[in-house]
C-alpha cells in the first residue's frame, strides 16, 4: 500500500473544493462554492448557518443522495480513503450500507409508516449479510444498545404507535447498524421537546465514544452544535466562513458573519427590557445570485472594495482555527446593540385576564384526559406571560381556552377586564374576539395565499376594527409602518415574501383592531436567528406601543425568557411553577422547571451537572398518584411525593411553586446562593 | 381489524338501507300517478284505477316501500311495469353483460395502468414518461363515445379486424364472445388508463420522494428491493381507492359504449327502464349498481387497510 492511500484512510470524509450546482429551470445555479474540511476518525464535526447556506447540501452530496437536479460541478468527496465521485453504483450502495450512516430531522417521516419498527431495522442488517434469523436478534441487540428496554415490544409496533424520542432512537439504532466509520446527523432534534432532545444528544454523545465513529452533525441550533462536537465550521451562501473547536468559535468568533449570528441570539438571559437584539442587516442571497469575492459583503459593515473583488484568503489565526476574511483582525470592533434604559413605573398595569379554576377535559374513547387542571392566572396590561413546558403539558391547550377555541370544563372563569367571557369564540361578543388575538409559528397557513397583502389587512382592519376605506388606507399605512414593511409589499402575494415578512404581515394583522392580548404560539420558530431576532425585537417594540399583553409559547427558552415578565410553567396541565421571568430563570425552581432548563443545549456551554430527565411524559389517561412529576423527579422525596399532590404555594413575592421540598433546600440543592 | 371489518361492514350496511330509500322516494316523488304515465293521458280514469292498484302504487308510500323491502328480503325484485316479467329476470342477463364487459376491463387495466405509472414515475421526464402521460390524459379527457366511435371506426369498419357489434343475443362460443368484446373493452380500457396510470405515477412520485425512501436507499438497499418493499406498498394507496370508486361507474354507466356497440349491458336497460317509468327495473337496477359500488369500495378499503395499519389500528 502507497504512503498516500495510508494517509488519506484516517480521514473519515474529506471533502476537497466541492461545488455543488442545482439546475433551476434548465441553467445550473450555484449552491456549494468551493466547501473544504476533513473530519478525523472519533471526531465530531458541526456544520452551523442559516437555511439556505448549504448545509444540507453539503452532507447529502458527501453520500451522494443530491436530488436530480443536483450535481457536483467541482471538487472531491473523499470517505474512508474513496473516492465518492468516482464509485460505481454497487461499490456505493456496499458503502453506504456498511460504513457511512445517517439520521436527519423528524423521525416519523424518516420511518416507513406502513412497515413495523422491527422488519425495518431487521433490514438495516439483512443489507449487511446476515440471515433473517441472525438479524432478529441484530436488531434487539440494537435497540438495547440505544437504551430502549422493551425492544421486543417496539419492534412489534408500527412508528406512528412511538413518540418521537423512540422513533429517532430507532431512526440511529438502524444507523448504527454497520458500526459505521461515519455518522451523518442532520437536525436530528429539531422538532423533540427539549427534555427528549436532551436525551437523543446524552446518547449520541454516549455512542460516539462506544463505536468511535466520526460524526457530521448539521444543526442550526448552535447550542446542540456546541453540546455534541469538537469543532465546527460556520457555513454562509455555500462557503465556509469560519471554522475551529467549537467552544473557541462560539465563544470568541473572529468572522463578522459568526460574530453577527451569535449576537441575534437571546442569549445569557437577554429580555426585551434591558436590550434590543441585534440583527444583520440585508438577507440570505437567493439561490443564483452571482455574489462578490467574499461572500458575505453585502451584509457585512466591515466590507471594504477588497472585499468585492478579492477572495479573502484562509488566516490560521490560532491553533486549528481558520477564518476567511479581509478583516478578521477588526472583529472586535464591531458594536453591538446598545442596552436600552429599562422601562419602568408604566410598563404594567391593571388586570386584563383573570383565569380561575380553569380546567379542560377531553374525552378520549372511554378515558377521559385531564388536559388543564385548575388554572389560576392573572395577566396584567402590557405584560408578557411565557408558557413553558414539553408538548402534552397543556401550554396550548391553554392558549385555546383563553382564545375560545376550546370550551372549557364547567366551574372555570375566563374574565377580560373584569368581565365574564364565553367557553367559546362564537359566543363572545365582537369586542371580546377583537381584544384576543392569535399569531402562529407558520404564518402561511395563516395568510390566505391568493390574496395580496394589502386585501388582507384590510380584511383584517375591517374585521376587528371595524373600519373601511379612507379611514382603513389611513390605519393600513401606519400599520404597515409600525410593523416596518414597505408600501412595496402591500401589493404582493404571501408567496412572493420571505419568512420574515410573512411574519409581519401576520403580526399586523393580529394588531389590526388593537387587541389586548396577543398568543405568539411559536411566533419564530419557522425563522432563521437573525430574523427571529427581527421579529422578537417587533413584538418588544409592538408591546411597548400598543401595550397590548402578551401569552408567549415557545420551546426555544431563550425566546421565552426574551420576551417575558413572567413565566408559568406547566407539567400535564397543571401549573408547577409562576413567577417573574428573573427569578424564575434564576432559581431556586422547581425541580421540573430546573431540569428543563438544564435540558436546553446552550451554545454557551453547559454546567457540568445536569440534571437528565429518565422516562417519558407519563399518559394524562393513567396519570401518577401524588404530584404528578413524582415519576420523573430527580429531586422526588420518597413516601411523600407519590402519596400526595403538592399544593402551588407563594415562595416569595409573586413567585408561586408546587412542590414539596421547601424553597430553602432546593436552593441547597440546586447550588443557588 | 376483526372490529375495523365489523364497523365498516355495518358502515356499508346503513349506507344501503339509506339508497333504498333514496331510490324508493325519488322513484315515488317525481313521476306522479303511475297508472296515468303508464297508460297515457286518454286511458280512461277507471282502467288507470285498476291498474294502479293491480301495481299496487294505489297503497301508500310507505306500505309500498315495505312490500319493496320484503320483496328485496326474498330476493323478489318485483316485476316489471312493462313487460310483466319478474324484475330478475330482466335485469340478470344485462347485468350479467355489464359484469363481463366491467370485469374483462378490470382484468386489462388495472394492471396495466399500474405498471404505466409506475413505469413513467421511475422514469421521471424521460421519452416513456412523457409518452405515458400524454396518452393517458389524452384517453381520459375524452369521452367514452368519441373514442368508441373512432375504435368503430378504424377497427371495425375501415382495417375489419373486429365485429362493431357486441351483442350477445344468440347463443355464441366464449371465443367468439370475446372476440366481439374486444373493441368495448378497448374503447373502456383508453379511458381508464388514464385515470389509473396518473394516480399511480402521482404516487410513486410522492413515495420516492418520501424521507423513508431515502432511508432505504441511504441503508444500502439495492434499488429494486426500495421500491418494491418502501415505495409501492406506499405510492398504490390512493389508486386502489380510485380503482375502487370507479368500478360501480363500470358496471352501471356505461350507456354509450354500450349503445355503440349495441351491447345488452346494464346501462342501457336502465335508460330504457327510465323511458317507460318501469320503476320496478329502475329501482332494482339502481340499488344493484350501488350494492356493486359498495361491495368494491368495501374490498378496495379492505386492501388499503391491510396495507396501511394506521387505518386498520386507528390512531390508539
Amino acid at each position: 500500500m502507497s504512503t498516500t492511500e495510508t494517509t488519506t484512510d484516517t480521514v473519515a470524509l474529506k471533502l476537497d473544493d466541492l461545488h455543488v450546482a442545482y439546475d433551476v429551470r434548465g441553467i445550473p445555479r450555484p449552491v456549494l462554492r468551493g466547501v473544504s474540511f476533513e473530519i478525523h476518525p472519533g471526531e465530531a464535526y458541526g456544520l452551523v448557518g442559516e437555511s439556505g447556506c448549504g448545509k444540507s447540501t453539503t452532507a447529502y452530496a458527501a453520500v451522494r443522495y443530491l436530488p436530480e437536479n443536483g450535481h457536483v460541478t467541482d471538487g472531491s468527496i473523499t470517505i474512508a480513503g474513496q473516492d465518492m465521485l468516482k464509485l460505481s453504483a454497487p461499490d456505493l450502495r456496499a458503502l453506504r450500507s456498511s460504513r457511512i450512516s445517517m439520521v436527519y430531522q423528524d423521525p416519523s417521516q424518516s420511518l416507513n409508516p406502513t412497515i413495523k419498527v422491527g422488519a425495518q431495522v431487521v433490514e438495516a442488517f439483512t443489507v449487511l449479510g446476515f440471515s433473517k434469523a441472525e438479524a432478529k436478534v441484530k436488531a434487539k441487540e440494537a435497540l438495547h444498545r440505544v437504551r430502549i428496554a422493551d425492544a421486543q415490544q417496539v419492534l412489534d409496533r408500527y412508528p406512528y404507535q412511538l413518540s418521537g424520542g423512540m422513533q429517532q432512537r430507532v431512526v440511529i439504532a438502524m444507523a448504527l447498524a454497520c458500526d459505521p466509520q461515519l455518522l451523518i446527523l442532520d437536525e436530528p432534534t429539531t422538532g423533540l421537546d427539549a427534555t427528549v432532545e436532551a436525551e437523543v444528544l446524552d446518547l449520541v454523545s454516549t455512542l460516539r465514544q462506544e463505536t468511535g465513529a466520526a460524526v457530521l452533525l448539521i444543526a442550526h441550533n448552535l447550542g446542540v452544535v456546541r453540546r455534541i462536537c469538537d469543532r465546527v465550521g460556520v457555513m454562509y451562501a455555500g462557503k465556509i466562513v469560519e471554522e475551529g473547536p467549537a467552544a473557541e468559535v462560539f465563544d470568541n468568533p473572529q468572522h463578522p458573519y459568526t460574530v453577527g449570528l451569535l449576537r441575534c441570539l437571546p442569549r445569557r438571559g437577554a429580555n426585551k427590557v434591558e436590550r434590543r437584539l441585534d440583527t444583520i442587516p440585508g438577507s440570505l442571497p437567493l439561490i443564483g445570485t452571482v455574489l462578490p469575492a467574499c461572500v458575505f459583503q453585502d451584509r457585512c459593515v466591515l466590507a471594504t472594495e477588497e472585499c468585492r473583488t478579492v477572495a479573502p484568503p484562509a488566516t490560521q489565526s490560532e491553533a486549528g482555527r481558520t477564518v476567511y476574511c479581509h478583516h478578521a483582525d477588526k472583529v472586535s470592533t464591531l458594536v453591538a446593540a446598545p442596552l436600552q434604559a429599562p422601562v419602568t413605573g408604566d410598563g404594567v398595569g391593571e388586570i386584563v385576564l383573570h383565569l380561575e379554576n380553569v380546567s379542560k377535559t377531553f374525552k378520549q374513547g372511554h378515558h377521559e384526559v385531564r388536559a388543564l387542571v385548575d388554572v389560576d392566572l392573572d395577566l396584567r396590561a402590557g405584560e408578557t406571560l411565557g408558557l413553558v413546558g414539553e408538548s402534552g403539558s397543556g401550554k396550548t391547550t391553554l392558549a385555546k381556552a383563553i382564545l375560545g377555541i376550546h370550551a372549557t370544563d364547567a366551574g372555570s372563569v375566563i374574565e377580560l377586564d373584569s368581565q365574564t367571557l364565553a367557553g367559546l369564540t362564537t359566543a363572545r361578543t365582537r369586542d371580546a374576539r377583537r381584544a384576543i388575538q392569535i399569531i402562529f409559528q407558520n404564518p402561511d397557513s395563516a395568510l390566505n395565499r391568493s390574496k395580496t397583502v394589502r386585501a388582507i389587512l384590510e380584511r383584517a382592519l375591517q374585521k376587528l376594527a371595524g373600519i373601511r376605506g379612507q379611514e382603513a388606507g389611513m390605519r393600513l399605512a401606519s400599520l404597515t409602518d409600525e410593523v416596518r414593511l414597505s408600501p412595496r409589499h402591500l401589493d404582493m402575494r404571501p408567496r412572493a415574501l420571505s419568512g420574515g415578512l410573512k411574519q409581519r404581515v401576520a403580526i399586523a394583522g393580529a394588531f389590526a383592531g388593537g387587541p389586548r392580548i396577543v398568543v405568539c404560539d411559536e411566533p419564530t420558530s419557522a425563522l432563521d436567528v437573525s430574523v427571529q431576532a427581527a421579529i422578537l425585537n417587533l413584538l418588544a417594540d409592538m408591546q411597548r406601543e400598543e401595550q397590548a399583553s402578551y401569552i408567549v409559547i415557545s420551546h426555544d427558552l431563550g425566546v421565552v425568557r426574551y420576551l417575558s415578565d413572567r413565566i408559568a410553567v406547566l407539567y400535564l396541565g397543571r401549573l408547577m411553577e409562576l413567577g417573574p421571568a428573573a427569578e424564575v430563570f434564576a432559581g431556586p425552581h422547581h425541580p421540573y422547571t430546573e431540569a428543563l432548563l438544564s435540558a436546553v443545549p446552550s451554545v454557551d456551554g453547559d454546567p457540568p451537572d445536569r440534571i437528565r430527565l429518565t422516562g417519558e411524559l407519563p399518559s394524562a389517561i393513567n396519570l401518577p398518584s401524588g404530584c404528578v412529576f413524582h415519576t420523573r423527579c430527580p429531586r422526588a422525596i420518597k413516601g411523600t411525593c407519590e402519596a400526595l399532590e403538592p399544593p402551588l404555594v407563594e415562595v416569595s413575592n409573586g413567585h408561586m411553586m408546587r412542590c414539596h421540598i421547601p424553597i430553602d433546600e432546593l436552593r441547597t440543592l440546586q447550588h443557588i446562593d | 381489524m376483526l372490529i375495523f371489518l365489523i364497523r365498516r361492514i355495518g358502515l356499508a350496511i346503513v349506507t344501503l338501507f339509506l339508497l333504498t330509500i333514496i331510490v324508493f322516494a325519488l322513484s315515488n316523488v317525481l313521476p306522479g300517478n303511475v297508472g296515468r304515465q303508464i297508460m297515457g293521458p286518454f286511458a280512461p280514469q277507471k282502467s288507470v284505477d285498476e291498474l294502479n292498484q293491480r301495481l299496487g302504487t294505489d297503497q301508500p308510500l310507505y306500505t309500498q316501500y315495505i312490500k319493496r323491502m320484503e320483496g328485496y328480503a326474498h330476493l323478489d325484485l318485483g316485476k316489471s311495469y312493462k313487460s310483466r316479467e319478474p324484475v330478475t329476470h330482466v335485469i340478470g342477463s344485462t347485468f350479467l353483460n355489464s359484469t363481463k364487459l366491467a370485469f374483462l376491463a378490470l382484468l386489462i387495466t388495472v394492471p396495466l395502468g399500474i405498471l404505466g405509472g409506475v413505469i413513467a414515475a421511475l422514469r421521471r421526464g424521460s421519452l416513456i414518461d412523457r409518452s405515458i402521460v400524454v396518452f393517458s390524459l389524452a384517453g381520459s379527457s375524452l369521452p367514452e363515445f368519441v373514442t368508441a366511435s373512432f375504435l368503430v371506426v378504424i377497427f371495425g369498419l375501415q382495417l375489419a379486424w373486429f365485429p362493431v357489434i357486441a351483442s350477445t343475443g344468440d347463443v355464441i362460443s366464449p371465443a367468439e364472445q370475446l372476440y366481439r368484446l374486444v373493441l368495448p373493452i378497448l374503447a373502456l380500457v383508453l379511458v381508464y388508463f388514464g385515470y389509473i396510470a396518473r394516480m399511480a405515477r402521482a404516487g410513486v412520485i410522492t413515495a420516492m420522494e418520501a424521507e423513508y425512501t431515502r432511508t432505504a436507499f441511504l441503508k444500502g438497499l439495492p434499488r429494486g428491493v426500495v421500491i418494491r418493499r418502501h415505495v409501492l406498498r406506499n405510492a398504490l394507496l390512493p389508486t386502489i381507492a380510485v380503482v375502487a370508486t370507479q368500478t360501480g361507474y363500470l358496471f352501471g354507466g356505461l350507456l354509450a359504449v354500450e349503445l355503440i356497440f349495441n351491447y345488452n349491458g346494464l346501462g342501457r336497460e336502465l335508460v330504457r327502464a327510465a323511458l317507460n317509468k318501469d320503476l320496478p327495473v329502475l329501482s332494482a337496477g339502481v340499488l344493484l349498481i350501488g350494492v356493486v359500488y359498495m361491495v368494491a369500495t368495501l374490498l378496495g378499503d379492505i386492501l388499503i387497510s391491510i396495507l396501511n395499519p394506521r387505518v386498520r389500528l386507528g390512531d390508539q
